[in-house]
């Protein structure tokens, strides 16, 4: 009698292991792969941003042919660049990245008073072009928290969670913020023509 | 009605078509049940031919999942976009696919003054997208990058593999009934007068399924395709995070009455809207209709947005 107890307390007891074993597998994999998804779709937000930064010479060499316009303007978007190039540093990058994005707003803003720039073909496919890139990188900043929500969530709910502190992956991710530079609306000042 | 928000909406729809899918299959079962019954008895020559069946159906099954992006763009004329004339619509598709993760379509485009749109291909792998040249001059770029997220919306979910299985489901579920009425005075049956009883009852009983089989098929697999368009509406809304956009266009399509000339009635489900323009409200109409009404899907589209 003792002997069949034991047996059977034995067989529930390697039976119990190899399913929380299977499980802790299945949990251990899921989160690496969105930990992974979270990794590529901040990678992409980056590789959008240089797509912009390579657009910009072209963008002042077209401009650059309409003499009258704001010189101001153009310088404020050539040194943005420069200061892109020259950064150091996660910080420094983001700073000048929201630079940059200030005196593109500007210059967008001030051509819309240029009718002969906005007519002119190449001018209008590099607005389009760099629309589309600043789309881009909102797109992919937008994705990216989109995947930040998905592990956030995933490593709170059961039965993640049980197992998310042991694989060392319990640790929140943060959101990208608009900051509050990029929150203000440019202001366009005509009076300097 | 409240504002849902977008996921929710997509998950009611997603349990929503599992239930219809269930539907079917028991359909199809009983379909297919009755018939090796009649035909062989409640045995193994009974057996053989629902194994038959079922081997019949996986064939069917497998030869339309992997044709369909190639059919569907051959019959409707489209043609693929030259990169640097469609310019901005690459550009709108490649936002769209950074916002959804997904990887980037073939596109297409379809010479044609009618605001329409549409999605192939069994998986995001495969996929290609569609949009006519109306959709390009008439649409503000906000409002085809609304329509441009539905499509991709449908890829994603993989709606193009759901109603290519539903339609040989169809298919499957009239030859079945056609099979019944045709052959149900085969059929063998044991002398015996208790068991001759049942199968006679049995036989009604299939004449009856056999002839309401067509109309429950299809409606189904209509009700299944009108959900997955409110599901691509609000993938559409949680992709561009602009509704409005999508409802805007939407309108636009609405106020158009000009229908499709490239589509017909075995490719009408697959567009954004009805492109044969059928369904104006009624609700006995709206129930043979592949879209659910514009009006609707305008007001749900707004109420999303908050």
């Amino acid at each position: 009698m003792i002997f069949v107890d034991l047996t059977l307390v034995l067989l529930a007891i390697i039976g119990f292991v190899v399913i929380v074993g299977i499980v802790a597998i299945a949990i251990y994999n899921s989160l690496i792969s969105t930990l992974k998804q979270v990794e590529n779709a901040w990678a992409q937000i980056d590789v959008q941003l240089k797509r912009r930064a390579d657009l910009i010479p072209n963008l002042v060499e077209t401009v650059k042919g309409y003499a009258k316009f704001e010189k101001g303007v153009l310088e404020g978007v050539t040194k943005a660049r420069s200061a892109l190039m020259s950064a150091k540093g996660p910080k420094d990058a983001a700073n000048a990245e929201n630079m940059l994005s200030g005196a593109l707003k500007s210059l967008f803003a001030v051509a819309e008073a240029y009718p002969t720039l906005k007519a002119n073909e190449n001018f209008k496919a590099l607005q389009e072009e760099l629309s589309s890139t600043e789309n881009k990188v909102a797109f992919a900043r937008q994705f990216y928290n989109d995947m930040v929500m998905k592990w956030n969530t995933m490593i709170l709910t059961f039965p993640n969670n049980l197992f998310a502190g042991l694989f060392g992956m319990n640790k929140e991710k943060e959101f990208f913020q608009a900051t509050e530079e990029e929150k203000k609306t440019v202001k366009v000042d005509f009076s300097g023509m | 009605m409240p504002a849902m928000d977008f996921y929710k909406q997509i998950s009611d729809n997603k349990r929503m078509t599992v239930l219809l899918f269930l539907a079917f299959f028991i359909l199809i079962g009983l379909l297919a049940g009755i018939i090796s019954i009649l035909l062989g008895g409640l045995n193994v020559y009974g057996f053989t031919y629902f194994t038959i069946f079922g081997i019949l159906i996986i064939l069917f099954a497998l030869i339309s999942y992997y044709s369909c992006d190639s059919i569907v763009t051959f019959v409707s004329g489209a043609k693929e976009a030259d990169k640097k004339k469609f310019n901005q619509l690459y550009n709108i598709v490649e936002e769209m696919c950074i916002a959804s993760g997904l990887p980037k379509p073939r596109v297409f485009v379809i010479e044609d003054s009618a605001i329409n749109a549409f999605a192939t291909g069994r998986d995001p792998q495969h996929a290609v997208v569609c949009v006519t040249t109306g959709c390009l001059s008439r649409l503000n770029r906000e409002e085809l990058q609304g329509v441009i997220a539905h499509e991709l919306s449908h890829v994603k979910n993989y709606d193009i593999r759901t109603m290519t299985i539903a339609t040989v489901l169809v298919g499957i579920a009239v030859m079945l009934s056609d099979f019944i009425l045709r052959f149900a005075f085969y059929s063998k049956g044991n002398s015996d007068s208790k068991d001759s009883r049942l199968f006679i009852v049995l036989i009604v009983v299939a004449i009856i399924l056999a002839l309401l089989t067509p109309l429950i098929a299809n409606l189904i697999k209509l009700a299944v395709s009108r959900k997955r368009e409110f599901v691509a509406d609000a993938g559409s809304a949680e992709m561009t995070r602009n509704p409005l956009a999508l409802a805007s266009a939407l309108e636009k399509i609405s106020k158009d009455t000009e229908p499709l000339e490239a589509a017909n009635k075995a490719t009408a489900h697959l567009y954004i809207s009805d492109p044969l323009k059928n369904n104006k409200g009624l609700w006995l109409k709206n129930m043979f209709s592949t879209h659910p009404p514009v009006s609707e899907r305008i007001s749900l589209l707004k109420g999303m947005s908050n």
